[in-house]
């Protein structure tokens, strides 16, 4: 599964960091990452809920 | 597109934790539908789930609320002068760059660092409370103080000066005249002055005194910009979720088997917190006016329109949550809109959730034998024009 954060859109509300804290967090300046090693966590059910959530939809799965 | 089907908005709720009847009826229509405000504007009314979340994401609603169209729904609201709305109030290109200072400080591990010191609040007032011993009214000894302690902690705003801001805040919220709305705000705008101008001579260590520092004194925002900015977060960091506290404690009540479930399992908080601010819903109306046509629902939302969507009927769509009236603490109730969708979405949020997963088991947990003092009848609620919560809350233990 690849993870695409529009960081332009990104708000920095957390949701996806709230709802998938083994795959997101937030930088310093509160936008949307990776976390390293997030591979190994992919849970396709939680990133899929993490894609509903965010209010500006900067996230995409392909 | 007025005819006798026309639902008024806003109405008030004849239960506290449920929408009005009237917009209940009104759902059954169509999920984008006309409704009249009180001066006989006829604006749109969403109250369809998907309908929302696509209209909330879509840039040719506008929140500026100094556009002429901007529909308000109190007579209050509509009559004081315009003035600029910061942050909640503009649309990007001002918005974003308003929400890019202010998000490090509200990110999800800012927050969770900031619960150590809830949980201290939340003790201190419940100390308090066990001390002085039954009857009180929740919303003065807990509800209010715990996130009014908070949001002036975050932002270097000192709390002995709470009974002035509360007051010009539920002022600012619930008038009664358009000459009380505009006194608030000069009150409010007189008070900041003066502390910018404290902090500056002597800065302390709250996000105020951080905006000061690192965009007041490069030219990132002008002095008038960050005293109207200031006083949205002091009045959305406390008026919100005082009344999920009183309110929520008081929907706990009214269900004793939830209130139950919520007690025996620690786990359950994140989601009994979710689907309290889904059920509760208590900003509701979230006000937008259109600048280009879109379609939508079926109908076609002309420029120049106003747009009302509707939280609470919004977050009782029963595509989205099956027996959508019932309050379930273990349903997955995430995709809520009670904060809001889109760019202008709740910027306090993670710090609410982390105040009510605190403050909520902590309550009962100190005052197990916490109930009403009166009839739940009796307990008097917030008209339909403004934030929903409770006026007061007489419990005993």
């Amino acid at each position: 599964m690849r993870i695409s954060i529009d960081k332009d859109r990104c708000i920095g509300a957390g949701q996806c960091a709230l709802t998938a804290p083994k795959v997101f967090t937030q930088d310093d300046d509160g936008f949307s990452e990776l976390l390293p090693g997030y591979e190994e966590a992919l849970d396709g059910a939680t990133v899929k809920e993490a894609v509903r959530v965010c209010p500006v939809q900067a996230i995409s799965l392909g | 597109m007025v005819d006798a089907e026309t639902v008024s908005f806003p109405q008030n709720r004849t239960c506290p934790y449920h929408p009005p009847t009237g917009y209940r009826e009104h759902r059954g229509q169509r999920p984008v539908s006309p409704a009249r405000l009180f001066d006989g504007r006829t604006v749109w009314l969403v109250t369809g789930h998907a309908e929302a979340r696509s209209l909330l994401v879509d840039p040719r609603l506008s929140s500026d609320r100094e556009n002429p169209a901007f529909p308000f729904f109190a007579e209050r609201v509509a009559s004081s002068t315009l003035r600029r709305v910061e942050l909640l109030g503009v649309d990007d290109p001002e918005h974003n760059a308003q929400r890019r200072m202010l998000i490090p400080s509200f990110t999800v591990r800012r927050t969770a660092a900031l619960r150590p010191q809830i949980h201290e609040t939340v003790d201190r007032l419940l100390d308090a409370m066990a001390e002085q011993g039954p009857p009180a009214d929740l919303v003065d000894a807990f509800a209010l103080p715990v996130p009014s302690m908070v949001i002036c902690a975050l932002l270097g705003v000192p709390y002995e000066d709470h009974e002035f801001f509360e007051a010009q805040s539920r002022k600012l919220l619930r008038g009664p005249a358009a000459a009380d709305v505009e006194a608030a705000r000069d009150e409010l705008d007189d008070y900041f002055r003066v502390l910018i101008e404290q902090k500056r001579a002597a800065p302390g260590e709250g996000l105020l005194d951080e905006l000061i520092v690192k965009q007041l004194e490069t030219g990132g925002v002008d002095h008038d910009e960050l005293v109207r900015l200031a006083q949205i977060l002091l009045i959305a960091g406390h008026e919100t979720t005082a009344n999920m506290i009183s309110l929520g404690t008081f929907t706990l009540l009214q269900h004793p088997d939830q209130l139950a479930r919520m007690r025996e399992s620690e786990g359950l908080m994140s989601s009994a917190v979710e689907e309290l601010l889904r059920f509760l819903s208590i900003a509701d109306g979230i006000s937008r006016v259109a600048v280009e046509d879109i379609e939508v629902g079926g109908v076609t939302i002309r420029a120049g329109d106003g747009v009302i969507l509707t939280t609470s009927v919004i977050n009782r769509d029963e595509t989205v949550y099956p027996s959508p009236d019932e309050l379930d603490l273990g349903r997955n109730a995430r995709n809520h809109v009670a904060f809001g969708f889109g760019i202008h979405q709740c910027l306090g949020q993670n710090l609410a959730r982390a105040e009510l997963e605190i403050a909520l088991p902590a309550l009962f947990d100190r005052l197990p034998g916490l109930r009403l003092a009166v009839p739940a009848e009796e307990i008097p609620f917030k008209p339909g024009d403004t934030i929903q919560g409770l006026f007061e809350l007489p419990v005993t233990w």
